[in-house]
């Protein structure tokens, strides 16, 4: 049977069509961006409830406050390298400093633009973000979580940003409650004794590939989706450190400053524990596919399972 | 109000701010008072909003893009009843709301600002909203003519004509200085009127510190359609001699001496104008 799911994109477009009919204060903001965040059956179900501003990010993120502060509700979907690059100090100082309503839509994620250069790659996303007091960041795994997560986000008054990627995801859950629960808790996937995994978004595949791998070679390993990078679970952390002799983060995101820093943070508070960070190195990302360029840099079953054994060894 | 008791007003809240700033030792002291008129005209006599309102959907909104300019919009919230006046003893000081920008925990302000370019595209979001709802609330906002150069500016000034937000309007203090020296010396932005009637706006040139022609300009039945632009050709420091038109009054602290001839001026003023 296959695995395969569905598009994340598609996924939000279903649910925020849905709950813009219910609500007509729901609304997406694109800048030129309806086509590649999967958005035309929304723009054609409720053409009044999306705003077009054009190829302005810096100004999606402002109109999006001013619409916010006036009781709307929207969603401002753009590609996730130019929204929290080139709109950063919009999100800090007119949604976080303000505490505006927006949801900031992250579409085309990490290297999901793959060959088309670092100018379209979002490898520090989550380094920013999360360091933006009064933000939620999440990354969702696959289509039972992503549907979780926008029913949940379109009844929030939170600010959040949400990075979503461009791949058809394999199933991870088999609902949406399994999913998703609420901010700040992470799901134990599947629960071993010897090395607890930790990934999120497109990596939580990955992170189940190398436990499988690692099963046949005579080890077992806990996975954890996090879900929510911020806030974090760091009970589920804690917990990890008293429970493991070794932990790995997996991640579509450069080793600087994104989950892996985010756990290590965690893991020192808590007075440390064995920990191996996988990810984007401090470089621009190599030409490829995601597939390629994903095993290139070792963010691939057999290669994480082969650091887990050199981790237990 | 008419416009002799706004003018009144616009000197007493002139007043109070140079006492803050001189207080406090901090402040813009020549950008409070370049604008102060355009805030009495708009809290005095135009805008559809009070401290009783501020909260109803249909309150007429005010978003200070200059935010650096807060001493002089925290005056006249307090005189309006926003807040206790004695607050304003706080300000700049450990733990105070009253800062040195606008600060959205403090009633009547209703987004942050102090990041240049970002008051325009606030305010098309909030007149977009009005649309959508169908509100017959306006929105204002007020620009220096030194944030020009901020490029977010123009990618709001596009979207307010291409949603053909006439229920908006942008007011440039138009006082031809910024910190660094002359607007056009630092970078030149003219000229506006003819930039902004590219983008699609109706714009409205007015002697800035005339109270009479400010009320006049903000009363004018916006163009069906379009956005209003209402440049303000006003005096940087406009009310104390010794700082109009100078560059590095923009965030100056008066001496004691400097102090007390504005003072004296201001009293003089107030005097004259109770006859």
């Amino acid at each position: 049977m296959s695995n395969e799911g569905k598009k994340a994109g598609a996924v939000m477009c279903d649910v925020l069509t849905a709950e813009a009919k219910k609500d007509s204060d729901v609304l997406v903001l694109t800048s030129d961006s309806r086509g590649s965040g999967s958005l035309m059956p929304f723009a054609e179900a409720l053409p009044k409830q999306l705003v077009e501003v054009g190829i302005a990010e810096q100004d999606l993120v402002t109109i999006s406050a001013g619409l916010a502060h006036s009781g709307k509700r929207p969603f401002a979907v753009s590609p996730a390298s130019f929204l929290t690059m080139r709109s950063i100090e919009q999100v800090k100082v007119d949604v976080t400093y303000s505490n505006s309503n927006v949801k900031l839509i992250g579409i085309s994620g990490g290297n999901s633009y793959s060959v088309l250069g670092s100018t379209h790659h979002s490898l520090q996303d989550l380094a920013i973000t999360r360091a933006l007091p009064n933000l939620e960041v999440y990354m969702p795994s696959d289509q039972y979580q992503t549907a979780a997560l926008f029913k949940y986000l379109a009844h929030s008054d939170k600010p959040a940003y949400v990075r979503i990627g461009k791949k058809v995801l394999d199933n991870v859950y088999p609902d949406e409650a399994a999913a998703f629960s609420q901010p700040g808790h992470a799901n134990i996937l599947k629960q071993g004794r010897d090395i607890a995994l930790i990934a999120a978004g497109e990596t939580v595949s990955v992170a189940l590939a190398a436990a499988e791998k690692l099963a046949g070679l005579g080890y077992s390993a806990t996975v954890v989706d996090l879900v929510s990078v911020k806030p974090l679970d760091t009970a589920l952390i804690d917990q990890l450190c008293a429970q493991y002799p070794a932990l790995m983060t997996i991640e579509e995101h450069s080793v600087i400053n994104g989950i892996g820093s985010a756990v290590a943070d965690r893991v020192a508070a808590n007075g440390g524990a064995r920990l191996k960070i996988i990810g984007f190195p401090d470089e621009p990302a190599i030409a490829g596919t995601q597939d390629e360029v994903f095993k290139y840099y070792g963010i691939d079953g057999d290669d994480i399972a082969a650091q887990a054994v050199l981790m237990l060894s | 109000m008419d416009v002799q008791a706004l003018k009144q007003k616009a000197t007493e809240l002139r007043k109070a701010t140079c006492k803050m700033i001189y207080a406090s030792k901090t402040g813009h002291t020549g950008s409070d008072l370049s604008c102060t008129d355009i805030l009495v005209a708009l809290y005095y006599g135009v805008m559809h909003q009070t401290a009783a309102t501020f909260t109803d959907p249909n309150r007429d909104r005010y978003i200070q893009s200059k935010g650096h300019a807060v001493e002089i919009l925290w005056n006249v919230l307090a005189d309006r009843g926003y807040f206790p006046k004695s607050d304003l003893k706080t300000y700049s000081q450990f733990n105070s709301p009253y800062i040195g920008h606008p600060n959205n925990h403090v009633n009547g302000i209703e987004m942050n600002t102090g990041s240049l370019g970002h008051g325009l595209a606030l305010s098309v979001g909030v007149a977009k909203a009005a649309k959508m709802d169908g509100r017959s609330y306006h929105t204002y906002t007020l620009m220096g003519d030194g944030e020009q150069a901020e490029g977010s500016v123009w990618e709001a000034a596009m979207a307010a004509s291409n949603f053909k937000l006439d229920n908006l309007t942008a007011i440039i203090d138009h006082n031809g200085l910024q910190i660094s020296g002359k607007t056009v010396d630092v970078m030149n932005s003219e000229p506006l009127k003819a930039k902004y009637e590219a983008f699609g706006w109706h714009v409205i040139e007015i002697p800035g510190n005339d109270m009479q022609a400010i009320v006049t300009a903000l009363e004018t039945k916006p163009v069906a359609g379009k956005p209003t632009l209402i440049l303000a050709d006003t005096t940087k420091g406009c009310g104390v001699k010794f700082a109009e038109n100078k560059a590095e009054w923009h965030h100056k602290v008066p001496t004691a001496e400097q102090y007390q001839a504005a003072l004296d001026t201001f009293n003089q003023e107030l005097k004259e104008g109770a006859k």
